[in-house]
């Protein structure tokens, strides 16, 4: 498996261990090139960090001897309890939907995609709706039991870090079940097959074999669903959690403290940096190839009744509880508010929804190609580093970013304005700041790492040696990745793509500050309602950004399912 | 005379267009208060002076947004629910004075700033709201009873660190001290039913639900959830109680305007400024939201005259936008929100 060699563009062999730092000749333009996206892509970051290094009141002490060491609490207990809530529930369905015969497989294949479309801040409002005193549930409970008030029994209070992890969890476990899912397809059968023959009954063999080998794309899963989890504001601002994201809002806007909440987001960074870190460290010297090139029809366990069941709930549960009780009851108040909700503005929103997401995903998924194709060819520490650099923005929450996005944008417009004054007497005022390509670049920024992440996990699959093979044989960089890998890590390209499309169109914070007079996107449009727990007028505009969603990931579920080598027409 | 203005206002755009100005006949407004509740208004101002409104809202970083466009920001107007961020936007320095007889006609001089920084166009206090069925007329008088020990597991409110909530706490530490008003929060704090969560109208439909007997609200909240079906019930659960009427009075806040000092369209925002505190904008002001409008003689709305007249707190604005990082300091402190 180790057959980590490639030919140089001159011809001569070389490891790819020994890096030069700085590239010469060809590589030259690769590396510089992916090295400008990366110092694109992280100017924001930049700005952050200078803000936080240089804030105009330094509240630091009062931070961290009062509020730092809750805050820091409070996220390490969600983020543990979301990692492990999203690895149970995204590997085991992904598992059982790939590899046993249950009722339902294909329906399931793709919907376990579902949740993924449902903002998890609606996920919290809607049972909220549901579960709270007044709510139907305990309304109920009530009437059964002849209940009067609050303190004639106990109920489980969903406004709670309990709370938040099972609806941050069910909300992101797609993520690792998409990545775990494309997986477990592009594995080797005989890799399975020989741990069969070798005595391993499916538990053993799916434990030493199958999730071992499937572990850099689950680990990327999970790291995604974590920095969601990191920067998420709504669940927590909603469900009453503390944690560093809420923090930065309450030292920013209650303190008026830019600097200082710029000193919490560089924590978070530490946090992710850390997360990341540790990750590789633990993978340091394995390589995942496959060696073979025998792809025929994975197995399918038959499974008994009693397991078949359990296997059916599964992967119907997380469905059930992330994606069709949420969206029956904004179907429920859509319908009860239309004549509210449906005005001729909204076709408008949507349009820009569309729009805004639609130009990200381009950008940031051909970024994030170039980016993980130069680092394949031409593994220098320089481009290591960009690489790194550029999937930072992840981890920064929205409102900070889109600080961090202005201060750069601005600097330039105010630049550029000033040359043009004094050279031609004309002033071009603000160009790029207020304008969508703040939004389109703030979106770039904040999910390039998921992109990139998808398409990394993917292309790290396609064996070297297949790369040497096009390269002998008179074939470009540029050739070869157009004519050899692009058909091979297709399905990782969309997946890339829909990810960040989604994300896009549920993201909120940096459209709420960045966007131009005038524009509202649905995001922005149920989120003036929702923040006052008017859901019922909140609902239609939030049912369309699930729609939206669910198409995307039916398409991308398809090709995913098509991925796999030897399957597909 | 409205019509007029229209054409004159059409005439003058399409002249300007012509004249090859950038300057067409609008007015760019940063909002931080939900567009739903100013449209309404910015329309009577359209339809008055054909003058377009173009609004940009955003909870939060909008301040930002104008200090870092620096002087090629669009921004001509800052519109915000309470004065510490109107203080915010004036200490960073991107707030120009205003000079208007209209405005010193209309707003009273301890609801605007005497540099004209700022100006206040609506007001709301921070009112106690009581159980019907709990708590009998009269048990509950001021904001210090709250930290009576007798509430013990009786009182809701949303998280300590909304600014509706600091500045009620920064008003505490105006009247009463750094130290007594700490005593006073913990006090607070330890009577608290449940962590502070949802928003000022979840606290009185906590009240119905028999959560707890006492919460903190805006006023205007009781006119809204009144106007809701389906809220009615948690309104109606609940006394509306003006604190220390037998001394300051009730804590208040405004929500204001400010003039950007870069902006493009100056006078069209001055208009916008002066229509916002007159007749028409306040009687909207009032009757839309159940705010208590600026400018005296205008009428409240029924529903806010039924609650009855009461005495408001004179403490300075000012003052109380300073003392708000010591406030939110102090909700630290106390663990408020845990």
């Amino acid at each position: 498996m180790n057959t980590t060699e490639t030919l140089d563009p001159l011809g001569r062999k070389e490891p790819v261990t020994s890096m030069r730092w700085w590239p010469r000749g060809q590589s030259a333009g690769w590396t510089m090139g992916a090295f400008l996206i990366a110092l694109l892509v992280s100017a924001p970051i930049l700005a952050v960090l200078y803000l936080a290094l240089f804030p105009s009141e330094n509240i630091w002490p009062h931070l961290a001897s009062t509020m730092l060491p809750r805050y820091l609490k409070n996220t390490g207990i969600i983020m543990l309890g979301v990692g492990i809530g999203v690895a149970l529930i995204g590997v085991s369905s992904a598992w059982v939907v790939t590899m046993c015969r249950i009722p339902g497989k294909r329906f399931f294949e793709w919907a376990m995609l579902l949740p993924m479309a449902v903002p998890a801040y609606i996920v919290a409002y809607v049972y909220t709706d549901l579960l709270e005193f007044a709510g139907p549930v305990q309304r109920m409970l009530r009437t059964w039991f002849g209940w009067q008030s609050m303190r004639d029994y106990w109920f489980p209070d969903i406004r709670t870090k309990g709370g938040a992890i099972i609806v941050l969890s069910l909300t992101l476990y797609p993520y690792v079940y998409m990545l775990a899912r494309a997986a477990f397809l592009a594995q080797s059968v005989c890799a399975i097959e020989a741990a069969r023959v070798l005595g391993r009954g499916p538990w053993n063999s799916f434990a030493t074999v199958a999730l071992p080998l499937a572990r850099p794309a689950i680990v990327v899963g999970v790291i995604i669903a974590l920095m969601e989890t990191l920067n998420d504001f709504g669940t927590v601002d909603f469900f009453a959690v503390h944690t560093l994201t809420a923090g930065i809002f309450n030292v920013w806007l209650g303190m008026g403290n830019a600097g200082g909440a710029a000193q919490i987001a560089v924590t978070m960074l530490a946090v992710v940096i850390v997360l990341i870190l540790t990750e590789r460290y633990s993978r340091r010297r394995q390589r995942f190839h496959d060696t073979t090139t025998r792809f025929q029809q994975l197995p399918g366990y038959e499974l008994g009744c009693g397991a078949k069941c359990a296997a059916v709930a599964v992967c119907a549960l997380p469905i059930l509880l992330g994606f069709v009780i949420p969206s029956s009851v904004l179907v429920y108040y859509s319908i009860n508010y239309f004549d509210q909700s449906w005005t001729s503005s909204f076709f408008a929103f949507a349009g820009n929804s569309l729009l805004v997401s639609g130009a990200a995903t381009v950008v940031t998924v051909v970024c994030a190609l170039f980016l993980a194709y130069a680092l394949r060819l031409f593994p220098g520490s320089l481009l290591r580093f960009s690489v790194r650099l550029a999937s930072v923005g992840y981890a920064v929450p929205g409102a900070v970013l889109a600080l961090g996005v202005l201060i750069p944008l601005a600097r330039f417009d105010n630049a550029v304005d000033a040359v043009m004054r004094e050279v031609f007497n004309f002033s071009t005022g603000l160009m790029l700041s207020g304008t969508v390509f703040a939004i389109i670049f703030a979106y770039a920024v904040r999910f390039m790492a998921v992109a990139h992440g998808a398409v990394e996990a993917t292309l790290g699959k396609v064996r070297p040696s297949m790369d040497d093979a096009a390269r002998t044989l008179g074939e470009t960089p540029f050739g070869t990745l157009k004519r050899i890998h692009f058909p091979m890590v297709r399905g990782g390209i969309l997946a890339a793509g829909v990810l960040v499309f989604v994300d896009s169109m549920k993201e909120l914070p940096a459209t709420l500050i960045l966007r131009p007079f005038n524009f509202d996107t649905l995001a922005t449009h149920v989120y003036q309602f929702a923040k006052d727990e008017m859901i019922e007028r909140a609902a239609l505009g939030s049912l369309t950004i699930v729609l939206v969603g669910v198409i995307p990931v039916i398409m991308l579920s398809r090709a995913i399912s098509k991925s796999r080598p030897g399957h597909g027409d | 005379m409205s019509v007029k203005k229209t054409v004159f206002g059409a005439a003058f755009a399409a002249t300007a267009l012509a004249g090859f100005s950038a300057q067409a006949q609008e007015v760019n407004v940063y909002s931080l208060r939900q567009p739903f509740l100013v449209e309404p208004l910015f329309d009577a101002f359209t339809e008055e002076t054909g003058i377009k409104v173009n609004v940009i809202f955003a909870e939060n970083g909008l301040v930002e947004r104008i200090k870092q466009e620096g002087a090629n920001s669009p921004a001509d107007l800052l519109l915000s629910v309470d004065i510490g961020r109107i203080q915010d936007a004036v200490d960073a320095g991107v707030t120009a004075p205003v000079q208007s007889d209209v405005l010193s006609a209309n707003i009273p001089t301890h609801l605007r700033d005497d540099n004209g920084q700022w100006f206040g166009l609506t007001q709301r206090g921070r009112a106690i709201y009581a159980s019907k069925e709990r708590v009998a007329p009269g048990e509950i008088t001021s904001y210090e009873e709250l930290a009576d020990p007798k509430w013990k597991g009786k009182i809701c409110t949303r998280s300590g660190t909304h600014v509706y909530n600091v500045a009620l706490v920064a008003s505490m530490i105006a009247h009463h001290g750094y130290e007594d008003a700490k005593i006073w929060l913990e006090g607070l704090k330890a009577n608290l039913a449940q962590k502070p969560q949802g928003n000022d109208r979840g606290q009185v439909k906590a009240i119905m639900e028999g959560v707890c007997d006492l919460a903190l609200a805006n006023t205007y909240y009781y006119g809204a959830m009144l106007a809701n079906e389906e809220q009615r019930a948690w309104a109606e659960s609940a006394n509306l109680v003006f604190p220390n009427q037998a001394d300051r009075g009730m804590s208040m806040n405004i929500s204001g305007v400010s003039l950007i000092a870069s902006a493009p369209n100056k006078d069209n925002a001055v208009k916008l400024i002066e229509f916002l505190s007159d007749d028409k904008a306040q009687h909207i002001y009032a009757d839309l939201n159940n705010e208590y409008p600026v400018k005296p003689g205008v009428e409240w709305s029924d529903t806010v005259k039924a609650w009855g007249e009461f005495k408001a707190d004179d403490l300075s604005l000012t003052q109380l936008a300073a003392l708000r990082s010591d406030a939110i300091r102090m909700i630290d402190e106390v663990g408020y929100n845990e």
